[in-house]
């Protein structure tokens, strides 16, 4: 048995932790959230670029370290821990992973230099407003080589450079489109949401040039879904980071603050609390790991694993966050404490690749394909 | 990252598989019909024999105490493939799991040499007498007296919930040896045989029907100081000691109840309306809440193997899964006598067991969320000793027994 992340991981984990607590810290957030007129923390984005985050699991032929998922889960976990605000979900759980899945090798020696470079900045556009996809009600049309129509909301739709989107063919099937957005034709609105930290947008596409991924009559929908399995898998180490930090910080708080004489850590009513959470961040974390070792080794169950995963992390991020307020009591709830910061995050990663009853109908239909 | 063993595992685990499967054709309860209680013991008994044979009784243990000198890990991989099968050996699991690794610990050389084997053996049984009806959860509430008489103890009081004492021929006991001093300073801890004059057990009948527990009644029994295990008044650090071997005992999923896939099946067959639960939105996210929490618990005890695999023993924070398996039983149990409508409460025509019956799991469960550690004082271990929160304050800690309400 050696379910666990090897030395090499950890010592990675253990060196990215040192650069978002030194260049990274809540600071760095706040600032962004603090500035209407901001999506992100670009002088941080820079300094993860050049330190080759970028293109972590991008192969060597295409300029990457050729690193795996398993060093792109220590760093998701780490990200989620730190808030940093920053487009790498998009860029790389997300964008990269398409062209990873779906692009043919002309494509992938295109674009995936120029991730690993830095040079893009990338997002996967599939929502149409209020609800979740589904193969058979697409609006947004792809023909003649050109997008009609309208995404929302995109995750970094402000800053991303290029996206891959969901659109539907001359034929009304699903299909996957690489485009630039910085060409005429597209037209980008930013979104107000409840986690400014990590912006949103719609992109409005007028004729836009893109270029289908993969080959017509291919299953574009079924790979979206793998698209969103192996991104559910790292936006999960996410939120199990972003859980962490919020038990520590309740821990910190409820040792700290007294109140009737004690300090509040010592009444069972906030000890059981903090030790539930406890329970549900490590049942999280271990169902991430299912989920890394899933992705890590192609496995077949993947989509159950994934799943599992995402459905976990939610839960366990978003109790982690909304206690972690509870125990600071009132000082939680303002704008100065960082609580908040924590419980957005929570929200927005618990909706931005679908909710947890979404992920709750996988996990069902997954498991029970699997009962004869 | 991944779920294999390592080779040594690997061949220790064909190894043992192999001899499971011929001991299974023999011992295995399946292979014997509806056989009474005294009749499994029987079975048992000789199954424990086969097994001390190979060491498998304490893998652990080196050789010539009769263990095989194995890892934990080996253990843990014998028990894994153990459970593959239906074999009598619940009656051993507290006499090997508790008193026996005590034994080892505190009794004289001698004592050992006269003790050790017999039990792995299965030919004597022994229990642990700790509960009493003043003392669950706070154990040094205990009032059994142990008063010195020249080279005896004399014992008087009452024990409860131990388990199988009816069956038992030892017991390791802790007494009330000075009620003058604070309640952790006063305590003995001994053996006692439960064939003494004065020893008197009565099985209780558990709510669900069970009775594996018992009550057991000290009038004036008589042990010798020989059959003392640690200093006079020392007995809470035995006491302690023992409850850190309950500790990995109690790791491993435990319960009852029908399996998921059992539940699926269950609920993929037409029901008496002529429609399939499955077919319900609602069902279909209670199946999948219940996945991710049993995935959560067993990809939680994978993590807890590879530390086992690599030499580190499970800290407190092995408590967790008890906590969960407990309350999800009980849960997942209710839903699916929701799922059946007002037949929900109805036992079917054919004898049910409560290893394998939703509705006889769902009432055991209000049992297994109080036995070996409430979810209360779960939660307190969680809090005090993984997560370093202050322990609840203690009123009666330098207060002397004797003054104690």
């Amino acid at each position: 048995m050696n379910f666990d992340f090897s030395d090499e991981q950890r010592a990675l984990q253990s060196e990215v932790q040192r650069f978002l607590s030194d260049r990274a810290d809540l600071s760095v957030a706040r600032a962004v959230l603090d500035d209407d007129g901001a999506h992100f923390a670009e002088p941080v984005w820079r300094e993860m670029l050049e330190l080759g985050w970028a293109g972590m699991a991008i192969p060597d032929q295409y300029g990457g370290v050729g690193l795996g998922y398993l060093e792109l889960c220590v760093l998701a976990e780490e990200l989620g821990r730190s808030l940093a605000p920053v487009p790498f979900s998009s860029t790389i759980y997300l964008f990269t992973e398409a062209i990873l899945r779906v692009a043919n090798e002309n494509v992938r020696a295109q674009t995936l230099p120029a991730v690993a470079a830095g040079e893009i900045i990338g997002t996967l556009a599939f929502a149409e407003g209020i609800g979740f996809p589904r193969p058979n009600r697409i609006k947004l049309r792809f023909e003649n080589g050109r997008l009609h129509g309208e995404k929302w909301p995109v995750a970094d739709a402000m800053i991303a450079n290029h996206a891959v989107v969901l659109a539907a063919d001359e034929n009304d099937e699903p299909c996957l489109c690489l485009l630039s957005l910085t060409q005429e034709g597209v037209e980008r609105r930013p979104l107000q949401s409840v986690d400014p930290t990590r912006g949103q947008g719609a992109l409005v596409f007028n004729g836009a040039e893109a270029q289908r991924l993969g080959e017509a009559g291919e299953s574009a929908w079924k790979v979206f879904q793998q698209i969103l399995d192996a991104a559910a898998v790292l936006f999960a180490f996410e939120q199990v980071g972003g859980a962490a930090s919020c038990l520590e910080q309740a821990i910190e708080f409820a040792s700290e603050r007294t109140a009737f004489g004690r300090t509040i850590g010592s009444f069972q009513a906030i000890k059981h609390k903090l030790a539930d959470i406890y329970v549900g961040n490590q049942l999280a974390v271990s169902n991430a790991y299912y989920g890394a070792w899933a992705l890590a080794s192609g496995s077949e169950e993947l989509s159950l694993a994934a799943s599992v995963a995402r459905v976990s992390a939610i839960q366990a991020f978003e109790a982690a966050a909304s206690e972690n307020i509870q125990v600071h009591g009132g000082m939680g709830f303002t704008w100065e404490a960082d609580c908040h910061l924590y419980l957005r995050r929570s929200r927005a990663l618990a909706l931005v690749i679908g909710d947890a009853s979404l992920w709750k109908s996988q996990v069902a239909n997954e498991f029970e394909r699997r009962v004869a | 990252m991944d779920f294999e063993d390592t080779p040594e595992e690997a061949a220790f685990r064909h190894e043992v598989t192999a001899w499971l499967a011929e001991q299974a054709a023999e011992y295995d309860l399946s292979r014997h019909g509806d056989i009474t209680m005294e009749q499994q013991l029987a079975l048992g008994r000789a199954f424990q024999a086969r097994k001390a044979e190979r060491g498998y009784a304490k893998v652990t243990w080196p050789k010539k105490l009769g263990g095989m000198g194995g890892t934990p890990m080996q253990a843990v991989i014998y028990d894994q493939e153990e459970e593959q099968y239906d074999l009598p050996t619940v009656f051993f699991a507290i006499s090997l799991g508790m008193p026996i690794p005590v034994m080892r610990r505190f009794a004289t050389e001698e004592q050992q040499q006269r003790y050790l084997a017999p039990a792995l053996r299965g030919e004597e049984i022994w229990c642990q007498l700790f509960s009493e009806p003043s003392a669950g959860s706070d154990l040094g509430g205990i009032r059994l007296r142990a008063t010195r008489d020249g080279e005896d103890w004399v014992l008087n009081g009452q024990k409860i919930w131990t388990s199988w004492a009816h069956i038992s021929d030892f017991g390791v006991i802790i007494t009330r040896t000075d009620p003058s001093v604070p309640k952790h300073r006063g305590m003995t801890y001994f053996f006692v045989d439960m064939k003494s004059p004065g020893v008197e057990v009565r099985p209780i009948k558990q709510a669900a029907g069970g009775g594996e527990f018992c009550e057991v009644f000290f009038t004036d029994v008589r042990i010798p100081d020989t059959a003392r295990l640690g200093e006079v008044n020392g007995g809470w650090q035995v006491a302690i000691a023992t409850l850190m071997e309950e500790r990995f005992a109690v790791t491993e999923a435990a319960g009852g109840g029908a399996s998921l896939e059992d539940t699926v099946r269950f609920l993929r067959s037409e029901f008496d309306d002529g429609e399939s639960a499955m077919n319900d939105p609602r069902v279909r996210d209670k199946i999948a809440d219940w996945y991710v929490a049993e995935s959560g618990i067993n990809n939680f005890y994978a993590r807890l193997l590879t530390g086992l695999s690599q030499g580190q023993l499970p800290g407190p924070e092995a408590a967790l899964s008890k906590l969960v398996i407990a309350s999800k039983l009980q849960q997942q149990s209710s839903s699916l006598m929701d799922i059946c409508g007002p037949a929900g409460a109805v036992y079917p025509d054919h004898s049910v067991s409560r290893a394998t019956d939703h509705r006889m799991a769902w009432l055991e469960a209000a049992g297994y969320r109080i036995a070996g550690g409430t979810d209360e004082i779960l939660r307190n271990t969680i809090a005090e000793r993984v997560l370093g929160l202050p322990g609840d304050i203690r009123v009666d800690k330098d207060v002397p027994f004797e003054k104690l309400a």
